[in-house]
């Protein structure tokens, strides 16, 4: 009920719609047979602040707010929006969402009541307002504090960038039986870059995180000045790297962030949508085998703070951890309410949207791998010859042909069970349906990644998580320039 | 006439918001403003899928106090909102530091000529006719050939806009622009093998897309030519980029040119202003003013006036891509690229897509990249690829799982040849691009 309220303040009480307009805008679209209606309400206030230069650069506050309106038939979806919160322009949408149902067919007409449902699902995050967690000067001068002290870490520092970016949404969607669901969301994200140079070669690095939590979190543990540190670090272990080398070998992923490889490898081949098109080269596998025994994959919505996490999706559906691989059999999907009824399954808590100027489709939220039983030295130890690859940029999926690529920022060669010189960084490509099979040991040492991953699909973008514990791979190819 | 009414329209709240940030004690100020209408609507095998109606709408608006800036956006347009979102940027102006390179463009550098670029052509097709036209497309790729197994569907697109800005100088101007669409992505099945792909045409006006056969036929062929891909041993040989993925090197040349990234000093082309980037009869050069093309525009997001100017010549870099700001960083003046480049061509060479496999002789022809392995500080580059393994001229089979490395700086000087299979489709214009030597790595 709190939560509901808040949002409500936050989004319909300025513009002025009751549930009497809610209710009148269902109507309209329930006038015709429609499987699934919902109406979807966002505001979002957004502030970034950068710091360059020494100086502090650039400041922005952003608000984005309106309403997205949509009615499902079998597996045709209509669908409209607006920035503006009327209600004559909501009555509008409805019209035009609701002809995706064909003339002639009229619906028993039914009356849409809203009503109130307990929201009996726990809570996976605070909802006070990141924006204002600390006054603007505060946020200023940790900008400064991080700037000034990553920049006595070493000579060879030229540049150091450092931004903060904080996000306070308001979310509430009405659904056809009348239902109000919501959702109040933080989310701080601090990033840190730095250029080296060392006798004119340059180099950099990068670290950030941050979560579903309000500014404190990093000055709480002191983390913006390790988000430093670590930057300062793998721009100096860049510029030491050598030629990576090219081809197949054998390849140890470190803990946490490279569990971008889950993200691209098999998490959006299982994305439900795909699969209900069988356009996926997962498409009518579950109960087949898809990694090695070692390996239980999940998607779970419901850690605490996590960036990737959401106490109910886009649809209202509460998320959930959900087991995709199981001891290396493929156990199930991730689903909206739109896939998971055409399927014939439960949704998952998988549906989500980047705004109301979306539709939403199947979402990962935090992806990750359980920990295994092999301490991460011994599996270092047991390549002769190999990549250790420890950080990673971005990735993408063909999710047909199953083909991936992963691009590692941080990597070493492994030569007799020891890591050596430091190599440059490399795209690493793999088949998604085979590159699990091909995992011989799994590390004890489980990590999520520190809260800086976002995701596109179909020219959408959300926040999500990643992690996984060391792993070793028996052969992957490796773009690297040395033949 | 009524687009006519509705830019004055929205440049008087453009010029209410300068009025604003004055009010507020703003020295100067800068405000953008866009409304755009839309429709798509896509099919799969056969039936409606989607039917979506866009209707968006922002502002933003900068202030400078002296030196100081803030910034702030809404998509509330109403009288209010537009007060609180100067008062926003305001607020933030008091934070930020005095830097003596920010501030609104040189007077002199504004735009004062706006000739009609030709690029509003609204498309009254109307949702049943978007379906039809959907429909038609998807199935010729759907009936093209019997392994054509599935579908993603086929979208049509159309977009019209309007977009005023002004600034504190004076300068107060709108245009209105449409975008329209047609795409479709097949599946195709052989044995365990299954591709996909797809093909897509864009155009400013709908009487210049392609026909939807024509892109249904070239997204089943695309598909097709896929089957039983494999992969290549490790190996070093000459690499063709198709004119689609020829764009994307062109891309990263311009990043690392880019004002941005030569005042932080991370581009892999610092200093080389006046020197030799790529061989001897490379052209690349801006056509702000081709009517009715996708790049074209006047002025840049800053309204500085935009310059149809040689960026490369005789292989020679003449110019860089600068914004007031990255200009003033660099002790130099704007080059009209606030926002990007404006119909970026390099000029085709003499022979068409044939010629240039016959070019390749033997090696690798790349006709998709994956991922975004572009270090722009030092140049290096290793992505993933597919595409065909060419012997003699001749395409042999399709080969994919693979990476292609190198460093750009190495890449762009060894340009052997460009071809004048130009795809006109984006804001980069060019044909393939064949370089001379490559790592490629395999099983």
């Amino acid at each position: 009920m709190e939560i509901l309220n808040l949002a409500r303040q936050a989004i319909l009480m300025p513009a002025g719609i009751q549930d009497g307009d809610i209710e009148k805008i269902m109507n309209r679209l329930l006038s015709s047979p429609v499987d699934a209606a919902d109406i979807y309400f966002q505001s979002s206030h957004f502030e970034s602040w950068v710091m360059e230069g020494g100086i502090i650069k650039e400041g922005s506050h952003n608000i984005e707010q309106g309403a997205g309106v949509r009615a499902v038939f079998g597996e045709k979806t209509g669908f409209a929006y607006s920035d503006r919160i009327e209600l004559p322009v909501l009555l509008e949408a409805a019209n035009n969402v609701k002809a995706i149902v064909r003339q002639g067919q009229e619906a028993d007409p039914l009356h849409c009541k809203v009503s109130i449902k307990a929201a009996d699902w726990s809570k996976h995050y605070a909802t006070q307002n990141p924006l204002k967690s600390l006054p603007d000067q505060q946020k200023i001068d940790l900008l400064r504090r991080v700037d000034s002290e990553t920049r006595k870490l070493d000579s060879r520092i030229e540049e150091v960038i450092v931004s903060l970016v904080g996000v306070h949404e308001h979310i509430l969607v009405a659904r056809q039986d009348g239902s109000l669901v919501a959702d109040v969301r933080p989310l701080v994200r601090m990033n840190v870059t730095v250029i080296v140079e060392q006798d004119g070669q340059r180099e950099q690095g990068s670290m950030g995180g941050g979560g579903r939590s309000d500014y404190n979190y990093f000055i709480d543990r002191d983390i913006a000045l390790e988000y430093g540190r670590e930057a300062v670090r793998q721009a100096l272990v860049n510029l030491e790297a050598v030629d990576a080398p090219a081809g197949n070998m054998t390849v140890v992923l470190g803990p946490g962030w490279p569990g971008i490889l889950l993200h691209e490898a098999i998490g959006h081949g299982l994305e439900g949508d795909f699969n209900r098109k069988g356009t996926s080269a997962f498409s009518g596998r579950v109960g087949e085998r898809v990694a090695s025994d070692l390996c239980t994959v999940v998607d779970d919505g419901t850690l605490q703070g996590r960036r990737g996490s959401l106490t109910i999706d886009d649809e209202g559906t509460p998320t959930e951890k959900t087991v995709l691989i199981e001891n290396g059999i493929l156990k199930g999907y991730m689903q909206d309410q739109l896939n998971a009824r055409l399927m014939s399954v439960n949704p998952t808590g998988n549906g989500r949207r980047e705004s109301y100027a979306h539709l939403p489709m199947p979402r990962m939220t935090n992806t990750y791998m359980l920990p295994g039983q092999h301490d991460p030295e011994e599996i270092i130890k047991s390549v002769k010859k190999g990549l250790y690859a420890k950080n990673f940029g971005g990735g993408q999926v063909d999710i047909t042909s199953g083909k991936f690529v992963f691009s590692a920022s941080e990597a070493y060669l492994i030569e007799n069970g020891k890591i050596t010189r430091a190599v440059k960084g490399a795209t690493l490509i793999g088949n998604g349906p085979e590159v699990l099979t091909k995992v011989s040991m799994v590390g004890t040492d489980l990590e999520l990644d520190s809260g800086v991953g976002s995701c596109g699909k179909d020219g959408q973008s959300v926040p999500v998580g990643v992690g996984q514990p060391t792993l070793k791979i028996d052969g992957l190819t490796v773009g690297g320039t040395s033949v | 006439m009524q687009n006519q009414e509705q830019i004055n329209h929205l440049k008087t709240i453009v010029q209410n918001i300068l009025d604003e940030a004055a009010k507020q004690g703003a020295s100067a100020a800068e405000a953008g403003l866009s409304q755009e209408n839309g429709l798509s609507v896509s099919v799969r095998l056969g039936d409606v899928e989607t039917i979506e109606h866009h209707c968006d709408q922002g502002l933003g608006v900068t202030v400078y106090f002296g030196q100081r800036k803030g910034s702030a956006s809404t998509t509330d347009l109403s009288a209010a909102s537009i007060k609180e979102t100067v008062s926003a940027a305001c607020s933030i102006a008091r934070y930020t530091s005095e830097d003596e390179y920010s501030g609104l463009p040189e007077p002199e550098l504004l735009a004062t000529e706006f000739p009609d670029l030709d690029l509003n052509h609204p498309w009254d097709i109307g949702v049943d006719g978007a379906i039809t036209l959907a429909v038609e497309c998807e199935d010729a790729a759907r009936s093209y050939h019997a392994e054509i197994s599935n579908s993603e569907g086929a979208s049509v697109d159309t977009h019209q806009g309007i977009r005023v800005m002004g600034n504190s100088l004076g300068f107060l101007q709108g245009y209105a622009s449409t975008r329209h669409s047609l795409s479709c992505s097949v599946l195709a099945q052989r044995g365990d093998s299954m591709q996909r792909d797809y093909w897509y045409t864009v155009a400013r006006n709908a009487r210049d897309l392609q026909s939807a056969v024509d892109v249904g036929n070239k997204a089943a062929e695309r598909t097709l030519r896929r089957l039983q891909a494999r992969s290549l041993s490790t190996r070093q040989c000459p690499v063709l980029y198709c004119a689609e993925t020829a764009s994307g090197l062109l891309s990263s040349f311009i990043g690392a040119i880019s004002g941005g990234n030569l005042y932080r000093k991370s581009s892999f082309l610092l200093d080389a202003l006046d020197t030799r980037v790529f061989p001897e009869f490379v052209r690349i050069h801006e056509q702000p003013y081709l009517k009715g093309a996708l790049g074209s525009g006047a002025y840049d997001g800053e309204g500085v006036a935009t310059q149809a100017r040689d960026i490369v010549s005789e292989g020679i870099l003449r110019g860089y891509v600068l914004s007031t700001y990255s200009a003033r960083k660099l002790g130099l003046h704007s080059t009209g690229n606030a926002g990007g480049v404006h119909n970026l061509t390099i000029d085709p060479g003499k022979f068409d897509y044939q010629g240039m496999l016959k070019e390749l002789n033997t090696g690798l022809l790349v006709t998709e990249l994956m991922g975004q392995g572009v270090n722009m500080v030092t140049g290096d580059y290793s992505r993933g690829a597919a595409g065909f393994w060419v012997e003699n001229g001749e395409i042999q089979y399709p080969v994919e799982e693979i990476t292609i490395a190198g460093n750009l700086k190495d890449m762009l000087k060894n340009i052997v040849a460009v071809g004048n299979d130009v795809d006109y489709r984006g804001n980069i214009r060019t044909g393939s691009i064949l370089v001379e030597r490559m790592s490629i790595a395999g099983e």
